[in-house]
Protein backbone atom coordinates (compact mmCIF):
# COMPACT_ATOMS: atom_id res chain seq x y z
CA UNK A 1 0.00 0.00 0.00
CA UNK A 2 2.95 2.23 1.10
CA UNK A 3 4.55 1.73 -2.47
CA UNK A 4 1.11 2.22 -4.39
CA UNK A 5 0.47 5.76 -2.53
CA UNK A 6 4.26 6.67 -3.17
CA UNK A 7 3.74 5.56 -6.96
CA UNK A 8 0.59 7.91 -6.81
CA UNK A 9 2.28 10.93 -5.49
CA UNK A 10 4.96 10.80 -7.90
CA UNK A 11 1.89 11.26 -10.58
CA UNK A 12 0.45 13.99 -9.18
CA UNK A 13 3.74 15.79 -9.28
CA UNK A 14 4.32 15.16 -13.09
CA UNK A 15 0.59 16.36 -13.25
CA UNK A 16 1.39 19.37 -11.36
CA UNK A 17 4.88 20.19 -12.93
CA UNK A 18 3.38 19.47 -16.39
CA UNK A 19 0.11 22.18 -16.20
CA UNK A 20 2.71 24.88 -14.93
CA UNK A 21 4.77 24.51 -17.83
CA UNK A 22 1.55 23.67 -20.18
CA UNK A 23 0.22 27.11 -18.71
CA UNK A 24 3.41 28.92 -19.52
CA UNK A 25 3.86 28.00 -22.59
CA UNK A 26 0.11 28.29 -23.93
CA UNK A 27 -0.60 31.70 -22.76
CA UNK A 28 2.36 32.93 -25.09
CA UNK A 29 0.65 30.99 -27.98
CA UNK A 30 -0.57 33.88 -30.56
CA UNK A 31 -4.63 34.02 -30.98
CA UNK A 32 -3.77 33.27 -34.78
CA UNK A 33 -2.41 29.76 -33.96
CA UNK A 34 -4.84 28.64 -31.85
CA UNK A 35 -7.03 26.43 -34.45
CA UNK A 36 -3.57 24.69 -35.70
CA UNK A 37 -2.80 24.30 -31.62
CA UNK A 38 -6.20 22.93 -30.74
CA UNK A 39 -5.93 20.58 -33.24
CA UNK A 40 -2.56 19.35 -32.35
CA UNK A 41 -3.04 19.47 -28.62
CA UNK A 42 -5.81 17.47 -29.85
CA UNK A 43 -3.40 15.26 -31.83
CA UNK A 44 -1.49 14.76 -28.58
CA UNK A 45 -4.56 13.87 -26.47
CA UNK A 46 -4.45 10.50 -28.83
CA UNK A 47 -1.88 9.98 -26.07
CA UNK A 48 -4.63 7.23 -24.85
CA UNK A 49 -3.22 5.18 -27.57
CA UNK A 50 -0.53 3.91 -25.83
CA UNK A 51 -2.68 2.88 -22.54
CA UNK A 52 -4.78 0.89 -25.85
CA UNK A 53 -2.27 -0.65 -26.74
CA UNK A 54 -0.89 -2.19 -23.21
CA UNK A 55 -4.41 -3.47 -22.79
CA UNK A 56 -4.95 -4.58 -26.17
CA UNK A 57 -1.43 -6.40 -25.89
CA UNK A 58 -1.28 -7.31 -22.76
CA UNK A 59 -4.52 -9.54 -22.15
CA UNK A 60 -6.04 -12.93 -22.75
CA UNK A 61 -9.50 -12.22 -22.38
CA UNK A 62 -11.11 -11.88 -25.92
CA UNK A 63 -13.25 -9.09 -24.44
CA UNK A 64 -10.46 -6.88 -23.15
CA UNK A 65 -8.75 -7.00 -26.21
CA UNK A 66 -11.83 -6.29 -28.40
CA UNK A 67 -12.73 -2.62 -26.82
CA UNK A 68 -8.57 -2.53 -26.53
CA UNK A 69 -9.09 -2.95 -30.84
CA UNK A 70 -11.89 -0.46 -30.82
CA UNK A 71 -9.90 1.68 -28.29
CA UNK A 72 -7.00 1.51 -30.15
CA UNK A 73 -8.98 2.53 -33.60
CA UNK A 74 -10.33 5.49 -32.02
CA UNK A 75 -6.97 6.86 -30.81
CA UNK A 76 -5.11 6.44 -34.17
CA UNK A 77 -7.90 8.61 -35.82
CA UNK A 78 -7.04 11.01 -33.26
CA UNK A 79 -3.87 11.35 -33.57
CA UNK A 80 -3.22 10.59 -37.37
CA UNK A 81 -6.13 12.98 -38.25
CA UNK A 82 -5.26 15.34 -35.68
CA UNK A 83 -1.13 15.85 -36.55
CA UNK A 84 -2.39 16.24 -40.71
CA UNK A 85 -5.23 18.34 -40.12
CA UNK A 86 -2.85 20.50 -37.99
CA UNK A 87 0.04 20.04 -40.76
CA UNK A 88 -2.09 21.40 -43.64
CA UNK A 89 -3.15 24.41 -41.26
CA UNK A 90 0.14 25.35 -40.14
CA UNK A 91 1.57 24.82 -43.79
CA UNK A 92 -1.06 27.69 -45.09
CA UNK A 93 0.36 29.86 -42.48
CA UNK A 94 3.48 29.67 -43.13
CA UNK A 95 2.56 30.27 -46.87
CA UNK A 96 1.04 33.31 -46.29
CA UNK A 97 3.82 34.79 -44.67
CA UNK A 98 6.38 35.82 -47.64
CA UNK B 1 5.03 -10.90 -19.91
CA UNK B 2 7.71 -8.92 -21.89
CA UNK B 3 8.36 -7.52 -25.17
CA UNK B 4 11.55 -7.87 -27.77
CA UNK B 5 12.51 -4.58 -26.08
CA UNK B 6 12.05 -5.48 -22.05
CA UNK B 7 13.95 -8.74 -22.51
CA UNK B 8 17.13 -6.52 -23.02
CA UNK B 9 16.90 -3.50 -21.61
CA UNK B 10 15.86 -2.34 -18.07
CA UNK B 11 12.83 -1.00 -16.48
CA UNK B 12 14.31 2.67 -16.79
CA UNK B 13 14.68 2.36 -20.69
CA UNK B 14 10.84 2.16 -21.00
CA UNK B 15 10.48 5.84 -18.52
CA UNK B 16 13.41 7.20 -20.72
CA UNK B 17 12.15 7.09 -23.80
CA UNK B 18 8.65 8.35 -21.90
CA UNK B 19 10.33 11.18 -20.46
CA UNK B 20 12.27 12.34 -24.18
CA UNK B 21 8.51 12.09 -25.62
CA UNK B 22 7.39 14.56 -22.97
CA UNK B 23 10.21 16.80 -23.56
CA UNK B 24 9.40 16.60 -27.45
CA UNK B 25 5.63 17.84 -26.61
CA UNK B 26 6.76 19.99 -24.54
CA UNK B 27 9.21 21.71 -27.29
CA UNK B 28 6.87 21.19 -30.16
CA UNK B 29 4.09 22.74 -28.22
CA UNK B 30 7.23 26.18 -27.62
CA UNK B 31 7.58 25.94 -31.69
CA UNK B 32 3.85 26.74 -31.67
CA UNK B 33 4.47 29.93 -30.27
CA UNK B 34 5.12 31.78 -33.77
CA UNK B 35 4.13 30.83 -37.32
CA UNK B 36 7.16 30.87 -38.54
CA UNK B 37 8.13 27.41 -36.34
CA UNK B 38 4.67 26.52 -35.72
CA UNK B 39 4.86 23.68 -38.41
CA UNK B 40 8.24 22.59 -37.52
CA UNK B 41 6.40 22.19 -33.52
CA UNK B 42 3.69 20.11 -34.46
CA UNK B 43 6.18 17.51 -36.57
CA UNK B 44 8.03 17.65 -33.29
CA UNK B 45 5.05 16.70 -30.95
CA UNK B 46 4.11 14.06 -33.84
CA UNK B 47 7.72 12.79 -33.65
CA UNK B 48 7.46 12.61 -29.54
CA UNK B 49 4.32 10.50 -30.37
CA UNK B 50 5.51 8.11 -33.07
CA UNK B 51 8.30 7.21 -30.26
CA UNK B 52 6.15 6.53 -27.75
CA UNK B 53 4.18 4.52 -29.35
CA UNK B 54 6.40 2.27 -31.43
CA UNK B 55 8.42 1.72 -27.42
CA UNK B 56 5.13 1.01 -25.83
CA UNK B 57 4.03 -1.43 -28.75
CA UNK B 58 7.48 -3.04 -28.88
CA UNK B 59 8.09 -3.08 -24.89
CA UNK B 60 4.56 -4.74 -23.65
CA UNK B 61 4.27 -8.54 -25.14
CA UNK B 62 2.05 -8.04 -28.07
CA UNK B 63 0.00 -11.37 -27.73
CA UNK B 64 -2.13 -10.52 -31.02
CA UNK B 65 0.04 -7.90 -32.89
CA UNK B 66 -2.21 -8.87 -35.63
CA UNK B 67 -5.56 -7.08 -33.45
CA UNK B 68 -2.66 -3.93 -32.64
CA UNK B 69 -1.61 -3.58 -36.36
CA UNK B 70 -4.74 -3.90 -37.92
CA UNK B 71 -6.28 -1.27 -35.47
CA UNK B 72 -3.49 0.94 -36.41
CA UNK B 73 -3.74 0.65 -39.69
CA UNK B 74 -7.50 1.24 -39.95
CA UNK B 75 -7.56 4.40 -37.88
CA UNK B 76 -4.46 5.63 -39.39
CA UNK B 77 -6.05 5.12 -42.57
CA UNK B 78 -9.38 7.18 -41.94
CA UNK B 79 -7.77 9.47 -39.66
CA UNK B 80 -6.12 10.52 -43.01
CA UNK B 81 -8.57 9.68 -45.22
CA UNK B 82 -10.75 12.15 -43.11
CA UNK B 83 -7.65 14.77 -42.92
CA UNK B 84 -6.93 14.94 -46.83
CA UNK B 85 -10.95 15.43 -47.95
CA UNK B 86 -12.24 17.72 -45.22
CA UNK B 87 -13.36 21.21 -46.52
CA UNK B 88 -11.63 24.50 -45.07
CA UNK B 89 -14.79 25.76 -43.38
CA UNK B 90 -16.04 22.22 -42.35
CA UNK B 91 -12.87 22.25 -39.92
CA UNK B 92 -14.57 23.38 -36.48
CA UNK B 93 -16.76 19.83 -37.04
CA UNK B 94 -13.87 17.57 -37.88
CA UNK B 95 -11.82 18.68 -34.96
CA UNK B 96 -14.41 18.55 -32.73
CA UNK B 97 -14.76 14.63 -34.44
CA UNK B 98 -11.23 14.07 -33.58
CA UNK B 99 -11.29 14.92 -30.08
CA UNK B 100 -14.37 12.69 -29.57
CA UNK B 101 -12.35 10.08 -30.38
CA UNK B 102 -9.79 10.71 -28.11
CA UNK B 103 -12.17 11.11 -25.41
CA UNK B 104 -13.98 7.62 -25.89
CA UNK B 105 -10.15 5.86 -26.50
CA UNK B 106 -9.98 6.62 -23.06
CA UNK B 107 -13.20 5.38 -21.45
CA UNK B 108 -12.86 1.88 -23.34
CA UNK B 109 -9.28 1.48 -22.13
CA UNK B 110 -10.34 1.94 -18.69
CA UNK B 111 -12.94 -0.89 -19.09
CA UNK B 112 -10.72 -2.89 -21.00
CA UNK B 113 -7.98 -2.49 -18.26
CA UNK B 114 -10.38 -3.69 -15.57
CA UNK B 115 -11.59 -6.93 -17.24
CA UNK B 116 -8.06 -7.55 -18.34
CA UNK B 117 -7.10 -7.16 -14.49
CA UNK B 118 -10.30 -9.15 -13.44
CA UNK B 119 -9.57 -11.92 -16.09
CA UNK B 120 -5.78 -12.44 -15.26
CA UNK B 121 -6.66 -12.86 -12.09
CA UNK B 122 -5.77 -9.60 -10.19
CA UNK B 123 -7.78 -7.38 -7.64
CA UNK B 124 -9.52 -4.25 -8.49
CA UNK B 125 -7.46 -1.77 -6.00
CA UNK B 126 -9.06 1.40 -5.21
CA UNK B 127 -6.86 3.61 -6.96
CA UNK B 128 -7.43 1.59 -9.96
CA UNK B 129 -11.14 1.39 -10.50
CA UNK B 130 -11.20 5.70 -8.78
CA UNK B 131 -9.06 6.68 -11.69
CA UNK B 132 -10.88 4.02 -14.45
CA UNK B 133 -14.10 5.39 -12.96
CA UNK B 134 -12.97 8.95 -13.78
CA UNK B 135 -11.74 8.47 -16.91
CA UNK B 136 -14.84 6.88 -17.82
CA UNK B 137 -16.92 9.93 -16.85
CA UNK B 138 -14.53 11.93 -18.88
CA UNK B 139 -14.20 10.25 -21.34
CA UNK B 140 -17.51 9.00 -22.45
CA UNK B 141 -19.35 13.07 -21.44
CA UNK B 142 -15.94 14.23 -24.15
CA UNK B 143 -16.97 11.31 -26.67
CA UNK B 144 -21.13 12.24 -26.87
CA UNK B 145 -20.56 15.78 -26.04
CA UNK B 146 -18.09 15.99 -29.26
CA UNK B 147 -20.44 13.97 -31.17
CA UNK B 148 -23.36 16.68 -30.68
CA UNK B 149 -20.64 19.94 -30.79
CA UNK B 150 -19.41 18.30 -34.39
CA UNK B 151 -23.31 17.21 -35.25
CA UNK B 152 -24.24 21.27 -34.36
CA UNK B 153 -21.37 22.73 -36.55
CA UNK B 154 -22.22 20.62 -39.66
CA UNK B 155 -25.99 21.26 -38.91
CA UNK B 156 -27.46 18.05 -38.55
CA UNK B 157 -28.42 18.98 -35.03
CA UNK B 158 -29.86 21.97 -34.47
CA UNK B 159 -28.02 24.72 -33.36
CA UNK B 160 -30.29 26.76 -31.41
CA UNK B 161 -29.50 27.30 -27.45
CA UNK B 162 -32.76 25.94 -24.86
CA UNK B 163 -32.31 26.73 -21.38
CA UNK B 164 -34.80 24.34 -19.26
CA UNK B 165 -36.06 23.18 -16.15
CA UNK B 166 -36.17 20.15 -17.33
CA UNK B 167 -32.86 19.91 -19.11
CA UNK B 168 -30.67 20.90 -15.90
CA UNK B 169 -33.03 18.20 -14.15
CA UNK B 170 -31.86 15.38 -16.48
CA UNK B 171 -28.39 16.69 -16.25
CA UNK B 172 -28.50 16.42 -12.36
CA UNK B 173 -29.96 12.74 -12.80
CA UNK B 174 -27.67 11.28 -14.65
CA UNK B 175 -24.41 13.25 -13.57
CA UNK B 176 -25.82 11.34 -10.16
CA UNK B 177 -26.40 8.08 -11.61
CA UNK B 178 -22.86 8.17 -12.65
CA UNK B 179 -21.01 9.07 -9.84
CA UNK B 180 -23.36 6.93 -8.24
CA UNK B 181 -22.46 3.75 -10.28
CA UNK B 182 -18.56 4.73 -9.59
CA UNK B 183 -19.09 4.52 -6.02
CA UNK B 184 -20.17 0.77 -6.51
CA UNK B 185 -17.13 0.21 -8.77
CA UNK B 186 -14.94 1.49 -6.18
CA UNK B 187 -16.42 0.39 -3.07
CA UNK B 188 -17.52 -2.72 -4.33
CA UNK B 189 -16.33 -4.01 -7.32
CA UNK B 190 -16.62 -7.33 -7.01
CA UNK B 191 -20.46 -7.27 -6.19
CA UNK B 192 -21.81 -9.71 -8.63
CA UNK B 193 -19.46 -12.43 -7.08
CA UNK B 194 -18.78 -14.92 -9.29
CA UNK B 195 -21.92 -15.06 -11.60
CA UNK B 196 -20.93 -14.93 -15.35
CA UNK B 197 -21.86 -11.33 -15.50
CA UNK B 198 -19.08 -9.82 -13.20
CA UNK B 199 -16.12 -10.65 -15.27
CA UNK B 200 -17.47 -7.61 -17.49
CA UNK B 201 -17.47 -5.08 -14.39
CA UNK B 202 -21.07 -4.40 -15.14
CA UNK B 203 -20.92 -1.06 -13.23
CA UNK B 204 -18.25 0.00 -15.00
CA UNK B 205 -20.53 -0.05 -17.83
CA UNK B 206 -23.90 1.82 -16.17
CA UNK B 207 -20.89 4.49 -15.21
CA UNK B 208 -20.56 5.02 -19.26
CA UNK B 209 -24.19 4.49 -20.14
CA UNK B 210 -25.26 7.40 -17.66
CA UNK B 211 -22.03 9.60 -18.72
CA UNK B 212 -22.85 9.45 -22.22
CA UNK B 213 -26.19 10.31 -21.80
CA UNK B 214 -24.92 13.56 -19.87
CA UNK B 215 -22.63 14.23 -22.35
CA UNK B 216 -25.57 14.73 -25.01
CA UNK B 217 -27.91 16.56 -22.63
CA UNK B 218 -24.73 18.91 -21.68
CA UNK B 219 -24.29 20.34 -25.12
CA UNK B 220 -27.48 20.09 -26.98
CA UNK B 221 -28.83 23.15 -25.52
CA UNK B 222 -26.02 25.07 -25.96
CA UNK B 223 -26.30 27.53 -29.01
CA UNK B 224 -24.16 27.12 -32.35
CA UNK B 225 -22.31 30.20 -31.57
CA UNK B 226 -20.99 29.11 -28.20
CA UNK B 227 -19.53 25.77 -29.91
CA UNK B 228 -15.47 27.53 -29.84
CA UNK B 229 -16.45 27.67 -25.68
CA UNK B 230 -17.60 24.01 -26.04
CA UNK B 231 -14.67 22.57 -28.38
CA UNK B 232 -12.10 23.82 -26.50
CA UNK B 233 -13.54 22.74 -23.06
CA UNK B 234 -13.84 19.52 -24.74
CA UNK B 235 -10.36 19.11 -25.75
CA UNK B 236 -9.85 20.28 -22.08
CA UNK B 237 -11.98 17.13 -21.04
CA UNK B 238 -10.11 14.62 -23.49
CA UNK B 239 -6.63 15.96 -21.89
CA UNK B 240 -7.67 15.45 -18.54
CA UNK B 241 -9.34 11.74 -19.59
CA UNK B 242 -6.11 10.94 -20.90
CA UNK B 243 -3.80 12.03 -18.09
CA UNK B 244 -6.78 9.95 -15.50
CA UNK B 245 -5.84 6.68 -17.48
CA UNK B 246 -1.93 7.02 -16.72
CA UNK B 247 -2.83 7.30 -13.62
CA UNK B 248 -4.98 3.97 -14.27
CA UNK B 249 -1.63 2.86 -15.97
CA UNK B 250 0.80 4.01 -14.24
CA UNK B 251 2.03 5.82 -17.52
CA UNK B 252 4.27 9.15 -16.97
CA UNK B 253 3.65 9.78 -20.84
CA UNK B 254 0.33 9.94 -20.49
CA UNK B 255 0.24 11.91 -17.57
CA UNK B 256 2.28 14.58 -19.02
CA UNK B 257 0.75 14.57 -22.20
CA UNK B 258 -2.85 14.64 -21.20
CA UNK B 259 -1.96 17.43 -18.55
CA UNK B 260 -0.63 19.55 -21.35
CA UNK B 261 -3.88 19.34 -23.44
CA UNK B 262 -5.92 19.69 -20.37
CA UNK B 263 -3.92 23.07 -19.79
CA UNK B 264 -4.57 24.01 -23.78
CA UNK B 265 -8.25 23.82 -23.75
CA UNK B 266 -8.39 25.27 -19.95
CA UNK B 267 -6.25 28.24 -21.27
CA UNK B 268 -8.43 27.98 -24.36
CA UNK B 269 -12.07 27.96 -22.79
CA UNK B 270 -10.84 30.87 -20.15
CA UNK B 271 -9.85 33.59 -23.35
CA UNK B 272 -12.89 32.90 -25.03
CA UNK B 273 -14.97 33.53 -22.14
CA UNK B 274 -13.33 36.78 -21.24
CA UNK B 275 -14.20 37.44 -24.57
CA UNK B 276 -17.81 37.02 -24.62
CA UNK B 277 -17.49 38.31 -20.67
CA UNK B 278 -19.23 35.73 -20.18
CA UNK B 279 -19.05 32.87 -17.24
CA UNK B 280 -18.08 29.34 -18.28
CA UNK B 281 -21.39 28.67 -16.42
CA UNK B 282 -23.31 30.93 -18.07
CA UNK B 283 -22.33 29.47 -21.41
CA UNK B 284 -22.81 25.96 -20.13
CA UNK B 285 -26.34 26.28 -18.77
CA UNK B 286 -27.34 29.81 -18.98
CA UNK B 287 -29.00 29.37 -22.83
CA UNK B 288 -28.48 32.74 -24.48
CA UNK B 289 -30.14 34.04 -26.97
CA UNK B 290 -33.32 32.74 -28.73
CA UNK B 291 -36.30 34.62 -27.87
CA UNK B 292 -37.14 37.13 -30.22
CA UNK B 293 -39.65 39.59 -28.06
CA UNK B 294 -36.77 42.24 -28.98
CA UNK B 295 -38.69 42.32 -32.36
CA UNK B 296 -40.13 46.07 -32.04
CA UNK B 297 -37.56 47.56 -30.00
CA UNK B 298 -35.61 46.73 -33.33
CA UNK B 299 -37.81 48.82 -35.65
CA UNK B 300 -37.48 51.67 -33.35
CA UNK B 301 -33.91 51.61 -34.04
CA UNK B 302 -33.68 50.68 -37.72
CA UNK B 303 -36.88 52.89 -38.93
CA UNK B 304 -35.61 55.32 -41.31
CA UNK B 305 -32.15 55.02 -39.86
CA UNK B 306 -30.58 52.73 -42.71
CA UNK B 307 -28.81 53.80 -45.18
CA UNK B 308 -28.08 51.24 -47.92
CA UNK B 309 -25.14 51.04 -50.25
CA UNK B 310 -23.64 49.75 -53.24
CA UNK B 311 -20.12 48.19 -54.44
CA UNK B 312 -19.73 50.91 -56.51
CA UNK B 313 -20.25 53.59 -53.93
CA UNK B 314 -18.24 51.17 -51.35
CA UNK B 315 -15.25 51.58 -54.38
CA UNK B 316 -15.54 55.11 -54.59
CA UNK B 317 -14.63 55.37 -50.77
CA UNK B 318 -12.20 52.62 -51.02
CA UNK B 319 -10.19 54.33 -54.36
CA UNK B 320 -9.63 57.40 -51.58
CA UNK B 321 -8.91 55.55 -48.14
CA UNK B 322 -5.50 55.50 -46.85
CA UNK B 323 -6.70 52.87 -44.01
CA UNK B 324 -8.94 49.96 -44.30
CA UNK B 325 -9.89 47.37 -41.81
CA UNK B 326 -11.79 44.25 -42.72
CA UNK B 327 -13.97 42.62 -39.82
CA UNK B 328 -14.71 39.08 -40.57
CA UNK B 329 -17.22 37.22 -38.74
CA UNK B 330 -18.76 33.74 -39.24
CA UNK B 331 -20.93 34.73 -42.07
CA UNK B 332 -17.49 35.23 -44.00
CA UNK B 333 -16.76 31.16 -43.22
CA UNK B 334 -20.27 30.27 -44.20
CA UNK B 335 -20.49 31.97 -47.67
CA UNK B 336 -16.87 30.82 -47.77
CA UNK B 337 -16.09 34.53 -48.55
CA UNK B 338 -12.41 34.35 -47.55
CA UNK B 339 -10.91 34.08 -50.90
CA UNK B 340 -12.81 36.94 -51.88
CA UNK B 341 -11.90 39.14 -49.29
CA UNK B 342 -8.31 38.31 -49.36
CA UNK B 343 -8.01 39.41 -53.02
CA UNK B 344 -10.07 42.61 -51.92
CA UNK B 345 -7.32 43.32 -49.36
CA UNK B 346 -4.65 42.41 -51.94
CA UNK B 347 -5.91 45.03 -54.05
CA UNK B 348 -6.00 47.21 -51.80
CA UNK B 349 -2.37 46.42 -50.13
CA UNK B 350 -0.89 46.76 -54.11
CA UNK B 351 -2.44 50.46 -54.51
CA UNK B 352 -0.78 51.58 -50.89
CA UNK B 353 -3.72 51.52 -48.82
CA UNK B 354 -3.00 50.27 -45.13
CA UNK B 355 -5.14 47.66 -44.69
CA UNK B 356 -5.26 45.39 -41.81
CA UNK B 357 -7.65 42.69 -40.30
CA UNK B 358 -9.14 43.16 -37.22
CA UNK B 359 -10.19 40.11 -36.24
CA UNK B 360 -12.61 39.19 -32.69
CA UNK B 361 -11.18 36.31 -30.57
CA UNK B 362 -14.91 34.77 -30.72
CA UNK B 363 -15.54 35.38 -34.16
CA UNK B 364 -16.45 31.86 -36.13
CA UNK B 365 -17.07 28.76 -34.64
CA UNK B 366 -13.84 27.62 -32.79
CA UNK B 367 -10.90 29.50 -31.37
CA UNK B 368 -9.02 31.01 -33.75
CA UNK B 369 -11.43 30.16 -36.85
CA UNK B 370 -10.95 33.41 -39.19
CA UNK B 371 -7.15 33.23 -38.74
CA UNK B 372 -7.25 29.44 -39.88
CA UNK B 373 -9.48 30.72 -42.92
CA UNK B 374 -7.61 33.58 -44.10
CA UNK B 375 -4.54 31.59 -43.80
CA UNK B 376 -5.83 29.37 -46.32
CA UNK B 377 -6.59 32.31 -48.53
CA UNK B 378 -3.13 33.65 -47.80
CA UNK B 379 -3.32 36.27 -46.43
CA UNK B 380 -0.41 36.92 -43.98
CA UNK B 381 -0.21 36.53 -41.05
CA UNK B 382 0.92 39.93 -39.49
CA UNK B 383 -2.24 41.29 -41.22
CA UNK B 384 -4.36 39.42 -38.58
CA UNK B 385 -4.73 41.82 -35.67
CA UNK B 386 -6.31 41.45 -32.25
CA UNK B 387 -9.04 42.70 -30.81
CA UNK B 388 -6.24 44.98 -28.70
CA UNK B 389 -4.52 45.73 -31.31
CA UNK B 390 -7.14 46.89 -33.54
CA UNK B 391 -9.40 49.17 -31.51
CA UNK B 392 -6.92 52.11 -30.74
CA UNK B 393 -6.80 52.11 -34.79
CA UNK B 394 -10.02 52.74 -35.92
CA UNK B 395 -10.18 56.59 -35.31
CA UNK B 396 -7.36 56.84 -37.50
CA UNK B 397 -9.47 54.45 -40.06
CA UNK B 398 -11.21 55.91 -43.52
CA UNK B 399 -13.71 52.95 -43.90
CA UNK B 400 -13.83 49.80 -41.63
CA UNK B 401 -15.64 46.75 -43.56
CA UNK B 402 -17.86 44.36 -41.58
CA UNK B 403 -17.95 41.10 -43.61
CA UNK B 404 -20.53 38.62 -42.08
CA UNK B 405 -20.10 39.92 -37.85
CA UNK B 406 -23.07 40.97 -36.01
CA UNK B 407 -22.56 40.66 -32.06
CA UNK B 408 -18.78 41.31 -32.01
CA UNK B 409 -19.14 44.81 -33.20
CA UNK B 410 -22.48 46.09 -31.94
CA UNK B 411 -21.89 48.98 -29.65
CA UNK B 412 -24.58 48.26 -26.95
CA UNK B 413 -21.80 45.68 -25.42
CA UNK B 414 -20.02 48.93 -24.30
CA UNK B 415 -22.89 50.23 -22.35
CA UNK B 416 -23.94 48.92 -19.04
CA UNK B 417 -27.61 48.59 -20.44
CA UNK B 418 -28.03 44.79 -19.57
CA UNK B 419 -28.31 43.22 -22.85
CA UNK B 420 -26.92 39.65 -23.08
CA UNK B 421 -23.47 41.06 -24.93
CA UNK B 422 -22.97 43.77 -22.13
CA UNK B 423 -19.48 44.13 -21.20
CA UNK B 424 -18.32 41.82 -24.06
CA UNK B 425 -15.19 43.44 -25.65
CA UNK B 426 -15.90 44.50 -29.17
CA UNK B 427 -14.24 45.77 -31.94
CA UNK B 428 -15.36 49.59 -32.02
CA UNK B 429 -15.40 49.77 -35.92
CA UNK B 430 -17.79 52.86 -35.37
CA UNK B 431 -15.12 55.03 -34.58
CA UNK B 432 -13.82 54.83 -38.12
CA UNK B 433 -15.04 57.63 -40.62
CA UNK B 434 -16.92 54.81 -42.27
CA UNK B 435 -18.69 51.62 -41.73
CA UNK B 436 -19.90 48.79 -44.17
CA UNK B 437 -21.32 46.37 -42.94
CA UNK B 438 -21.82 43.70 -45.57
CA UNK B 439 -24.80 41.29 -44.32
CA UNK B 440 -27.56 39.45 -45.67
CA UNK B 441 -30.29 41.01 -43.96
CA UNK B 442 -30.80 43.03 -40.58
CA UNK B 443 -31.52 39.61 -38.35
CA UNK B 444 -30.00 39.88 -35.11
CA UNK B 445 -26.90 38.14 -34.57
CA UNK B 446 -26.54 35.03 -31.52
CA UNK B 447 -27.31 37.06 -29.03
CA UNK B 448 -30.84 38.03 -30.90
CA UNK B 449 -30.33 41.75 -29.67
CA UNK B 450 -30.53 44.56 -32.18
CA UNK B 451 -27.21 46.47 -33.45
CA UNK B 452 -27.73 50.31 -33.44
CA UNK B 453 -24.16 49.90 -35.27
CA UNK B 454 -26.00 49.62 -38.37
CA UNK B 455 -28.25 52.97 -37.72
CA UNK B 456 -25.58 55.06 -36.99
CA UNK B 457 -24.96 58.06 -39.69
CA UNK B 458 -21.57 56.80 -40.99
CA UNK B 459 -22.85 53.41 -41.54
CA UNK B 460 -24.20 51.98 -44.89
CA UNK B 461 -25.39 48.62 -45.59
CA UNK B 462 -24.24 46.90 -48.27
CA UNK B 463 -26.72 43.76 -48.49
CA UNK B 464 -25.68 40.70 -50.05
CA UNK B 465 -24.09 36.95 -49.92
CA UNK B 466 -20.73 38.08 -48.38
CA UNK B 467 -18.71 35.93 -50.93
CA UNK B 468 -20.93 37.94 -53.83
CA UNK B 469 -20.03 41.25 -52.25
CA UNK B 470 -16.58 40.82 -51.74
CA UNK B 471 -16.11 39.57 -55.53
CA UNK B 472 -18.43 42.62 -56.78
CA UNK B 473 -15.87 44.78 -54.83
CA UNK B 474 -12.96 43.15 -56.22
CA UNK B 475 -14.28 43.62 -59.92
CA UNK B 476 -15.55 47.14 -59.29
CA UNK B 477 -11.96 48.06 -57.11
CA UNK B 478 -10.29 47.02 -60.50
CA UNK B 479 -12.48 48.23 -63.45
CA UNK B 480 -11.54 51.59 -61.44
CA UNK B 481 -8.46 51.45 -60.74
CA UNK B 482 -7.12 49.92 -64.10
Amino acid sequence: MATELSAFVTNLTLFVLAAFVGYEIITKIPTNLHTPLMSGANAISGITLLGSVVVAGSGSNGLATALGFLAVVMATINVVGGYLVSHFMLDQFRGGGN
Amino acid sequence: MAGILAQYLPDAALQLAYLIAGILFIQGLRDMTHPRTATRGNQISAAGMFLAVLVTALWFDIVSPLILGAGLLVGGGIGVWLAVTVETTEMPQLVGLFNGFGGGASALVAGAELIDVLASGGSLSIDLTATAAIAGIIGSVTFWGSLVAAGKLHGIVGDSPVSTNVGHAIKVLFLGAAVVAGLVLVIQPEMLGNSPMASWIPSYWVLVAAASILGIFLVVPIGGADMPVVIALLNSYSGLAAATTGFVLGNTALIIAGTLVGASGLILTVIMCESMNRSLTNVLFGGLGGDDDDGEDMEDIYEGQIQETSPEEVVMLLETADRVVVVPGYGMAVAQAQHAVAELVDLLDEHGVDVEFGIHPVAGRMPGHMNALLAEADVPYDKMRELEEVNPTFSQTDVAIVCGANDVVNPRANEDDGSPISGMPVLNVAEANTVIVNKRSLSPGFSGIPNPLFARDNTSMLFGDAKESMQDLVNDYKEATD
